[in-house]
């Protein structure tokens, strides 16, 4: 709970002018205390950070300070040249800053503040955006895509002259991301142009507050922090875990099972949010929701995906109290304002103690009341890791990823921007970067290799010099050699790169059947349901079912960028996969789940079916100390499995799958495939793995030792798919290539330049070049999850136990039975051409 | 050379006949008549790279290099009599006074002894800056007609490219698109050689009424043969 209001604090009381202290009295409201301790703080001339809970009243209270100083200022005398902007706000969401106008703006009338507030989103007609710049508002709300092309424009000192506050709203999933590194570097910027500029974060919960204080201030020289001011408490949730009395499955992640319980629980309740961590899953949670729904109850569906329209009609109906139930997949994907929600149901593990925090707080608005949140394992291991993230819950522990060094590529993109806003000096630049925290680290040499690539593109065959970008002039600046390069820096600006999109367009018509060509197509259109990711519309024949925006439709072809479809009907129904939104557990729930396995007192907290499932791996053989790597083998039809189970995540495991079976290759054991799960590892190969683990050829330690992760993952990740998109997107991001935008035809495709082409080139010309260095870091943190794969390998040196088994075990029968549900590896490669060339000659009676 | 060793088909590569004339796709991207004595590449796209450049988009220098480090290894198989390099040789017009010296002299040694067409594309339209060869519209040889875009509707013994063909196939849920010859017997389209070409689908309406049965065969390039893949095999996109 938090104390209410405290206007008797120290010596740093806060000074609330008037007119705020008549209007919180008018209302029966007093101040609460954080809010007048963040007042304080600001009015010393201190950077803030603010941590709360939803519904904690934070929005009000990081902009408490603007009010204020607003309400003293004096006005304009006629004459006096036009102020700039007073106070920044950045918001992740474009909706988010809308809604703040709306909301922000009634306490700003009744107070009677005579303040201009205004947003600017990409979505801001250009008129109005010109008018901004001459006659800039007092608050100005917007996006951080949008303050780089602030930042860009040659007017910016001037326009941010005036500048007092930035307040940074849900700062937390902010910084995790290239978008927060581009902001940061954003903020420095407007640290050089006012150097009294003061920052205020507002953030939920996080594992390292003094990450996010330090991100705040200047880190030049490095050190310095933003004052706290955490609000804690809120009342306790009220979480359980479905005990359902059905089977729970061994694998998948439908929770296919609980779909009578949870419509029981949804009928009993008044609103209730279902989050699922995919938009697959909420699909098909969706689908399955409405088969059993009788009572024909508002259900509703929300994804990121969905066409905007219907995003804002459910988002309404939502506010309007209108809707029993939503199935959604983040909390961010949806917009703020949504009624009385009184319950969560997490369908699926959360995979994080903090996230799961996060979206319990999404239900129930006002905080001194409990939230009620359900969580529906889908299956066996999810059940345990449920059951961790309550208990870290209850212990109020947060495993928020720790902050990443700044990447290069959005450096590069900051760079230039720098340039297309005033001419800059090299060593002034270095020092403001590094006072933005991810690049504080930043060495001279690489921040001049950035500088050089930005120029001519940083190659040692330095044939570019005539076509540099930016050039060093007499003056010792740097500045844009030609205007035509500050516009296709503004329409490259931002970090957001998204799987190229289709839009998925409603028809009548029907096409033919079967693998049909485009043009044969005369569909006419009807509306557009969203959009759905291009490579999975491209493994469609037409007449195909899919599941989409809730419905079953039938695929009719593709013309340009749209995906015609129809009503569908039964027959086999595919779900979409969707690259991204699969979280990895986190580093906190695994190494509880792998504590629970270890401790048998602990397993009477879990359904009966559960603790029994793990009583019978005891018996047949056996449970890994809580440090331990256990490696079961095991033969079963033709081939000799092996199974591991690190807990570390899939796309940990999918490294550590790739780099094992290269391995095995190597020693002679003739590996077919691997497949992984959050939390074990399957490898089938046709030589008798648990053999030659015993006869130490090679030795379990040899083949789990760390230099895997040297020449072994170099050479595996030279072909990998996975670098070639990571590397895709730092060339767009940092300027190589140009953004491909929706719309753009696909025969603009053999006049474009392909990055994986690039990527080929540069690799055998130029390996050490920065941009791949900058894959390379990028990949390592997030697709291949390298960091952690290392950690793993150094955990359980010495601690690897080998369990040879006649048959497979208990707890090897999840990941088993994913064989086949999971592409064995992600690569398209030659062997399907062969298949089909095979097929042919096949068919024409040629050998 | 001798013409027995000739006659082999190169391990990764295609035999098949255009209008009742023989020819290999070799797995590099180069099409080779034996009877002829004669290779054809097609859409070089040579210093597309600085051609970008030019415009802002510093993409790596490197493409000229590779794609002539390919041409010559073709070269050397195949040793041919006469080359045909079937236009958009240069990505644009100023591309061969761009090329840099040492590139220069690799293809004038590759040109030695050696008959060389340019035939003329729509980006580079007129003979090379400083260059040997003879620069032609188009050129027929033996029942053969190479030109660099392909004619509307049928057209018995073209060789041309302009298009970049590529196609695109489905496996088990997985899908491929890989560049590619297209022919259907009586025709061909060249896919592009250079380095930094991108590439166009054979479904795709450009090709329209080009070829007999609607779609062509696809002898699509994989990392190190070529596979013919029949038209009802195709998807677009």
């Amino acid at each position: 709970m938090t104390s209410q209001a405290r206007l008797e604090p120290n010596s740093t009381a806060a000074l609330l002018p008037e007119p705020f202290v008549r209007w919180f009295a008018e209302r029966g409201w007093s101040p609460r205390a954080h809010q007048l301790d963040l007042l304080a703080s600001a009015q010393q001339g201190n950077s803030v950070l603010l941590i709360a809970p939803t519904g904690a009243g934070k929005t009000l209270a990081g902009f408490l300070p603007a009010l204020t100083d607003l309400a003293i200022r004096p006005k304009k005398r006629p004459g006096e040249a036009q102020r700039g902007v007073h106070t920044l706000y950045i918001s992740p969401l474009k909706a988010l800053a809308v809604d703040i106008e709306r909301n922000l703006g009634k306490p700003v009338t009744e107070i009677g503040l005579p303040i201009t507030m205004e947003t600017r989103t990409g979505d801001t007609p250009a008129h109005k955006r010109t008018r901004q710049k001459l006659s800039p508002p007092e608050i100005l709300l917007t996006t951080p895509e949008q303050l780089a092309l602030l930042i860009a424009s040659s007017d910016a000192e001037r326009f941010f002259s005036d500048l007092r506050y930035i307040v940074l709203d849900e700062l937390h999933s902010l910084v995790t991301s290239k978008r927060g590194h581009l902001l940061s570097l954003g903020l420095a910027r407007l640290r050089a142009f006012v150097p009294g500029l003061q920052a205020i974060g507002l953030s939920a919960t996080v594992a390292q507050p003094d990450e996010l204080r330090r991100w705040l201030v200047n880190q030049n020289p490095a050190g310095d922090m933003a004052d706290l001011i955490t609000v804690t408490g809120g009342a306790k949730p009220e979480i359980t875990i479905l005990d359902s009395e059905e089977h729970v499955p061994w694998s998948g992640h439908s929770a296919r099972y609980a779909i009578p319980d949870v419509y029981e629980a949804i009928r009993k309740h008044r609103t209730t949010l279902l989050f699922v961590n995919t938009r697959s899953q909420a699909e098909l949670l969706f689908q399955e929701l409405w088969r059993v729904n009788d009572d024909s109850l508002p259900i509703a569906l929300h994804h990121g995906s969905l066409d905007v329209g219907q995003r804002r009609r459910v988002e309404k109906a939502m506010a309007d109290n209108a809707l029993r139930a939503v199935v959604a997949t983040s909390t961010l994907d949806l917009g703020i304002d949504w009624g009385d929600v009184d319950l969560v149901i997490h369908v699926g593990a959360p995979k994080g103690a903090s996230r799961l925090a996060q979206r319990i707080g999404r239900a129930n608005h006002r905080m001194d009341e409990p939230s009620r949140a359900i969580l529906v394992p889908a299956n066996r291991f999810e059940v345990l890791e449920c059951r961790a993230a309550l208990e870290a819950n209850y212990l109020g522990a947060q495993d928020t990823p720790p902050l990443i060094e700044g990447a290069l590529d959005v450096l590069a993109q900051h760079v230039l921007g720098c340039a297309c806003g005033a001419p800059f000096r090299a060593d002034d630049l270095f020092d403001e970067v590094r006072g933005a925290a991810p690049y504080a680290a930043l060495d001279r040499d690489t921040f001049d290799r950035v500088v050089d690539f930005v120029a001519t593109g940083g190659y040692a065959l330095r044939s570019y010099e005539r076509y540099a970008r930016i050039r060093l002039t007499k003056d010792g600046t740097w500045r844009v050699s030609n205007p035509r390069i500050t516009q296709q820096y503004r329409l490259n600006v931002g970090t957001i790169i998204e799987a190229p999109m289709l839009n998925v367009r409603f028809t009548r018509a029907k096409g033919k059947s079967g693998a049909g060509s485009a043009q044969s197509l005369a569909l006419r259109g009807g509306p557009v349901l969203g959009k759905i990711e291009e490579y999975f519309v491209e493994t469609l024949s037409i007449g195909e079912m899919f599941i989409f925006a809730g419905k079953v439709l039938r695929f009719e072809g593709i013309r340009e960028n749209e995906c015609y479809v129809s009503s569908g009907g039964g027959g086999n129904v595919l779900v979409p996969s969707y690259a991204g939104g699969k979280f990895p557990l986190s580093t906190y729930l695994a190494e509880q789940v792998r504590g629970m396995l270890a401790d048998p007192k602990r397993w009477k907290a879990l359904p009966e079916q559960v603790s029994d499932w793990l009583r019978m791996q005891q018996m047949k053989s056996i449970l890994p100390k809580r440090g331990d790597l256990l490696i079961e083998t095991f033969p079963r039809g033709e081939r000799h499995y092996m199974v591991v189970y690190p807990f570390e995540g899939r796309l940990a495991h999918q490294t550590l799958g790739m780099l094992l079976t290269r391995r095995l290759e190597r020693a002679g054991a003739r590996p077919l495939g691997f497949v992984a799960t959050d939390y074990s590892l399957a490898i089938w190969a046709l030589g008798d793995l648990g053999a030659m683990f015993r006869a130490r050829k090679p030795s379990l330690a040899e083949l789990f030792d760390e230099d895997m992760l040297g020449d072994d993952l170099e050479a595996w990740l030279a072909d990998s798919w996975l670098l070639k998109r990571t590397f895709r997107n730092c060339a767009v991001i940092s300027g190589l290539i140009e953004k491909r935008f929706p719309g753009q035809e696909k025969s603009g495709r053999q006049v474009t330049v392909s990055a994986d082409l690039i990527y080929d080139v540069l690799r055998s010309h130029e390996p050490d070049h920065i941009l791949l260095k900058a894959t390379r870091a990028d990949a390592a943190s997030g697709l291949l999850d390298v960091r952690r794969l290392a950690e793993m390998l150094s955990r359980v040196r010495g601690r690897i136990v080998h369990k040879m088994l006649d048959q497979i075990s208990p707890l090897a029968v999840p990941v088993m039975l994913e064989i086949g549900r999971e592409p064995v590896n992600g690569e398209a490669n030659d062997t399907l051409l062969l298949e089909a060339a095979d097929l042919i000659e096949e068919a024409m009676g040629r050998a | 050379m001798n013409i027995a060793a000739r006659d082999l088909v190169r391990d990764g590569c295609e035999a098949i006949a255009i209008a009742g004339v023989r020819a290999v796709c070799d797995q590099r991207g180069a099409l080779h008549f034996p009877e002829l004595d004669l290779l054809v590449v097609s859409d070089l796209h040579l210093e597309k790279g600085s051609s970008f450049a030019r415009r802002g988009r510093l993409i790596p220098p490197y493409d000229t290099a590779a794609t002539l480090l390919r041409l010559a290894s073709v070269v050397e198989d195949y040793a041919p009599k006469t080359i045909v390099s079937l236009g958009d040789s240069f990505h644009d017009g100023e591309g061969a006074a761009r090329l840099p010296d040492p590139f220069r002299d690799s293809l004038i040694g590759m040109m030695k002894g050696r008959d060389w067409f340019w035939v003329a594309g729509n980006h580079d339209p007129d003979a090379p800056d400083d260059l040997p060869g003879e620069t032609v519209q188009e050129l027929a040889v033996g029942g053969l007609v190479f030109r660099h875009e392909p004619s509307k509707g049928h057209a018995e013994g073209e060789v041309a490219g302009h298009l970049h063909p590529c196609a695109r196939i489905v496996q088990r849920g997985r899908s491929v698109r890989r560049r590619c010859f297209a022919g259907d017997g009586a025709r061909l389209v060249m896919p592009a050689f250079g380095s930094f070409t991108g590439s166009l689908n054979v479904l795709d309406r450009a090709y329209k009424g080009m070829f007999r049965d609607g779609a062509p065969t696809a002898y699509m390039i994989g990392t190190s043969r070529v596979y013919a893949i029949a038209g009802s095999l195709l998807r677009p996109g």
